[in-house]
């Protein structure tokens, strides 16, 4: 009886140092898209984990899968074969915990910012009052620079503003896991910088989990603690991992003249290249 | 205030006055002559050439007849029946219906409204004869108030006109005959269309129905309500022949909608479910805050369609149903024959052409105003 408890206890605590440990957790992950050739091995196997307020970024050629892992992280896309673990629990289906910012801003047209944003934080916070949640809206907004557009509908909104809305409707959730799939892909590069800009430092103040696929290689070395390089499909596994040591907050003045920089970019471009 | 002006007159697809409007401002004279020309002009001469050809056509016709009405009282009794019969075709005794000319149809249609206001002329003076007596009707029912409810004493009606209806009160029974039965095909497509959209298998399950139902002729679905609603209605004695062509309007109308919605519904922007499926949203956010406002655009397309067929097939409803209105009119002037009757029912022809097309510019207008594909008004 002492012994069963004994070993409970250590499997808690196992679980607590995990936890602490990792925030996401993929294992043997297999996706296989049925087409009418048979059957198509995106992803063969994929181990990835994540730790707790890392923020990774994801690069790989075109049609290498990138799209569906994070689809599937995101519960919006069935898991052929392995497990996605999410702050400890199997994921199933999509959920709030999980925040996900598509390349297209994908808000409704005919609502303004701010009921965009309403929408979901509605749906999480519905045991608050209405001030909290108002005040939430208000304060995201604000956060991406949309304190003075929030009433505009959002076709009125250009490309970038919009985007701006996407972020601030997904910080606004409060989820521990960010997703974003070529967020800023739809850009002209001076806009980019700037939401890259407006990204990271909501992402510094809240401290979450952040998963972003790019293809551009001097965002991910700006934005990630972590580069992930995938291989090219099919049959797409982690191809090599690079570490960015630069300290944060980061800026991208200090980035960009960093001599580790240009050791970080060649890396990245040689794995891609080759 | 220019600029103004002319955003309200596209809005209600009046867009033709805008190069008027904007040639009257002295605004790049040369394009919006043309302009002026291809929007306001041409369509005038259009018309224009129509009533010559119209005019041409129905004096042929109208020789045609006469010809032959001389020539078989030629046949029938020798040159002086000719000299008689040219002496009748002229007092009209002897009436030619051919085409009836534009001038004779304007003719026509001002002896409708002339017809029309010595109807309200009768009901106004119905009204005042009868008014002592549906205010003694009142009293009686203010004062035996209790035994009315209990049943011993029978309310009392007040008395109405029951005349012929004129032209113009056709045209208002004909309009609150198309709005029901526009209303109903509305409040059926739409829900059905929205969840056949949202179930791929009811959709399959049903797809058949509908395929069969909807070319359907209006004739027969007003026989097919005919049949259902008199049983229905066997001890009501309200106005049956309006709600079987209402119902009727409505069935053969709903399908552009229903089909339109389900179509709406099931094609909503993979974008918009995934982020309804990321924020968990539930069904009922789901359906009125994403679905339904993304299909808008399709559904109301469906609905203009609804409104001209409803209004097409009212016509023939109405004449079989015998309920009051245009279609009735049009086919009682048939009947009756009389010298003018052709051009009253080419000026009733008109009349349900202008209606049917400001019906249209009606749901153009409300659609511009609820669905959001419409340019940002800045
Ligand atoms: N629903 C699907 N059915 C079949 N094949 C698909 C489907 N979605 C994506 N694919 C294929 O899977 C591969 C990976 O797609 P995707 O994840 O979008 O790539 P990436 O985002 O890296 O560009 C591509 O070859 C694509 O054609
Ligand atoms: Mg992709």
């Amino acid at each position: 009886m002492e012994g069963l408890k004994e070993l409970e206890e250590v499997r808690r605590s196992d679980n607590g140092l995990f936890e602490d440990k990792y925030m996401l957790d993929i294992s043997q992950l297999t996706k296989i898209y049925p087409t009418p050739k048979g059957d198509y091995v995106v992803l063969d196997d994929l181990d990835l984990k994540v730790k707790h307020e890392e923020f990774i970024s994801i690069i790989g050629h075109s049609g290498c899968g990138k799209s569906t892992l994070l689809t599937m992280i995101a519960g919006l896309n069935p898991i052929s074969r392995g497990t996605i673990v999410a702050n400890n629990q199997t994921i199933k289906g999509p959920g709030p915990d999980r925040g996900v910012i598509f390349q297209s801003p994908s808000l409704l047209p005919w609502m303004t910012a701010y009921d965009n944003v309403m929408l979901g934080v509605k749906q999480v916070f519905g045991h608050g009052t209405k001030k909290d949640r108002d005040d939430i809206v208000k304060y995201y907004l604000s956060k991406v620079g949309l304190e003075d557009a929030m009433y505009k509908k959002a076709k009125e909104l250009s490309q970038g503003m919009q985007q701006r809305v996407g972020i601030a409707r997904a910080f606004a959730l409060k989820p521990k896991v960010l997703l974003l799939d070529e967020p800023f892909g739809m850009l002209d590069s001076l806009t980019r910088g700037e939401l890259q800009d407006v990204l990271i430092e909501v992402w510094n103040q809240e401290k979450i989990t952040a998963i972003m696929i790019t293809h551009d290689v001097d965002e991910s070395i700006f934005l990630a603690d972590r580069v992930i390089m995938m291989t090219s499909g099919p049959r797409a596994k982690v191809g090599d991992i690079l570490e960015i040591d630069f300290e944060r907050p980061r800026l991208r003045k200090d980035v960009l003249e960093h001599p580790d920089y240009y050791k970080y970019r060649e890396h990245l471009i040689n794995f891609l290249e080759h | 205030m220019k600029d103004r002006s002319i955003h309200i007159l596209n809005f209600v697809g009046l867009g033709f006055f805008e190069p008027a409007i904007r040639l009257a401002a002295g605004e790049e004279t040369k394009k919006n002559l043309i302009a002026l020309f291809k929007k306001v002009l041409l369509p005038v001469l259009a018309v224009g050439l129509f009533l010559i050809l119209w005019h041409a056509g129905s004096s042929y016709l109208y020789n045609v007849e006469k010809d032959f009405k001389i020539e078989t009282a030629r046949i029938a009794s020798g040159n002086s029946g000719v000299t008689t019969e040219l002496e009748r075709i002229e007092t009209g005794e002897s009436s030619i219906n051919s085409l009836p000319s534009p001038v004779a149809v304007l003719g026509a249609f001002k002896t409708l409204l002339a017809d029309h206001k010595e109807i309200n002329l009768k009901k106004e003076a119905f009204a005042l004869k009868v008014a002592p007596l549906n205010e003694k009707n009142l009293e009686f029912n203010r004062v035996n108030a209790d035994k009315i409810k209990e049943g011993i004493a029978a309310k009392k009606k007040p008395i109405k006109y029951t005349g012929r209806p004129s032209f113009v009160d056709q045209i208002f029974t004909s309009l609150k005959t198309v709005f029901a039965g526009f209303f109903l095909a509305l409040f059926l497509a739409v829900p059905i269309g929205v969840v056949l959209g949202l179930s791929s298998t009811l959709r399959s399950s049903f797809n058949w129905l509908i395929q069969i139902f909807k070319p359907v002729s209006p004739v027969v679905w007003f026989l097919l309500v005919y049949m259902i609603v008199k049983t229905f209605t066997l001890e009501y004695d309200g106005d049956v022949s309006f709600i079987i062509s209402f119902i009727a309007v409505g069935l053969c109308a709903m399908w552009a909608t229903l089909v339109n919605t389900t179509l709406g519904v099931s094609t909503v922007d993979k974008d918009y479910i995934n982020v309804a499926k990321v924020l968990n949203l539930g069904v009922g956010q789901k359906v009125f805050k994403i679905i339904l406002p993304s299909s808008f655009p399709l559904i109301f397309t469906g609905l203009r369609i609804t409104v001209s067929v409803a209004w097409m097939v009212l016509i023939a409803i109405e004449l079989l149903s015998q309920s009051p209105g245009l279609g009735t009119f049009v086919w009682e002037e048939f009947q009756n024959g009389a010298n003018d009757s052709n051009a009253k029912i080419i000026a009733a022809m008109f009349v349900i052409g202008g209606i049917g097309f400001l019906l249209d510019k009606l749901m153009f207008t409300v659609q511009k105003f609820v669905t959001f594909t419409e340019e940002a008004t800045t």
